[in-house]
């Protein structure tokens, strides 16, 4: 990562736990769960709890349901990291990799209730413009969507919108196929915080 | 527009209390707020005005054009990697922030 401090500015109980996590996966700890050990206090701790409320808090949408949310405005900012972590959980958690791919491929023709869509297609345009307007929320909301929904797949769009930036400015490390399936694993067993 | 200003949903004009906003408004008071190695102030610009740095204004808007080059830029002009760290941070969540709160409006707008 970079700037330097995020490889190796960490306390030394923090540094034992990295090693005791390497010892037991095989694996580094990814950059995307690194970042939020440093200086927690500042960055990583608020937005664990707000991140763990989007994806796993109470919402009628399913955790596949946000997973997804979470592929598409990754794709939107073209952040390969996040691409790849929850184009992994979503597939898990739906234990449906074909509709997941159906959707990143071609989002009007996927086999998706019209209310997820909507609500992708309105996330994904958010994410690209940096805005929406009422038409498009009511087209969503025409779909069948309700306003609560739409509220729970923004909070889903604001925490990729930051993740994915941070991504990108500290130069996270795009892991391979058996490292992303080993990230959801632990994403839906624990989630975020 | 102003830091940390509430949405109509958090002043009560959405349907339901709206606590993954608040939650989300809890990081960025942190980050705008708390202590730090930068100033509340210096915070505050990278959050509002980002494109007024190189570096800051790629996180806003561009991203994936982001380089080593520019973290070298931002050393040189005097910044250690802690302030770098929490500028980078407070530009990532303004910009999210400015993108959240649009698109609460629009709902507000939508569903009356």
């Amino acid at each position: 990562m970079r700037p330097d401090v995020l490889n190796h500015g960490y306390r030394p109980g923090t540094r034992l736990l990295f090693a005791v996590v390497r010892l037991f996966s095989g694996r580094p700890l990814p950059d995307a769960a690194k970042l939020v050990f440093y200086r927690p206090d500042f960055y990583g701790d608020p937005a664990k709890r707000f991140t763990h409320r989007a994806m796993r808090g109470p919402s009628a949408w399913s955790v596949g349901d946000r997973e997804l949310m979470a592929a598409v405005v990754s794709r939107a900012n073209r952040n390969a990291f996040c691409i790849g972590a929850h184009t992994a959980t979503a597939e898990q958690a739906y234990a449906d990799r074909p509709r997941v791919a159906a959707v990143l491929a071609d989002l009007e023709t996927a086999p998706v209730e019209d209310g997820l869509r909507a609500t992708l297609r309105m996330l994904d345009k958010l994410t690209r413009e940096g805005t929406v307007d009422a038409a498009d929320m009511r087209e969503v909301l025409a779909a069948g969507v309700t306003r609560e929904q739409i509220s729970d797949a923004l909070a889903v769009g604001a925490a990729f919108n930051v993740t994915n930036r941070l991504a990108d400015a500290f130069d996270f490390r795009v892991l391979d196929e058996e490292g992303f399936a080993a990230g959801a694993k632990f994403l839906l067993k624990r989630g975020y915080q | 527009m102003s830091v940390g200003k509430p949405t109509p949903s958090q002043r009560g004009g959405a349907a339901v209390p709206d606590e993954k906003r608040a939650a989300f408004q809890i990081l960025v008071d942190r980050v705008l707020r708390g202590p730090g190695d930068t100033t509340a102030e210096q915070r505050a610009e990278a959050f509002e005005n980002p494109g007024a740095d190189p570096l800051l204004g790629k996180v806003a808007t561009d991203p994936t054009e982001i380089a080593d080059a520019d973290f070298a830029a931002a050393r040189s002009a005097g910044l250690g990697d802690d302030q770098v760290f929490e500028l980078v941070i407070a530009a990532a969540v303004g910009q999210a922030t400015r993108m959240y709160d649009a698109a609460l409006a629009a709902l507000d707008e939508a569903a009356g």
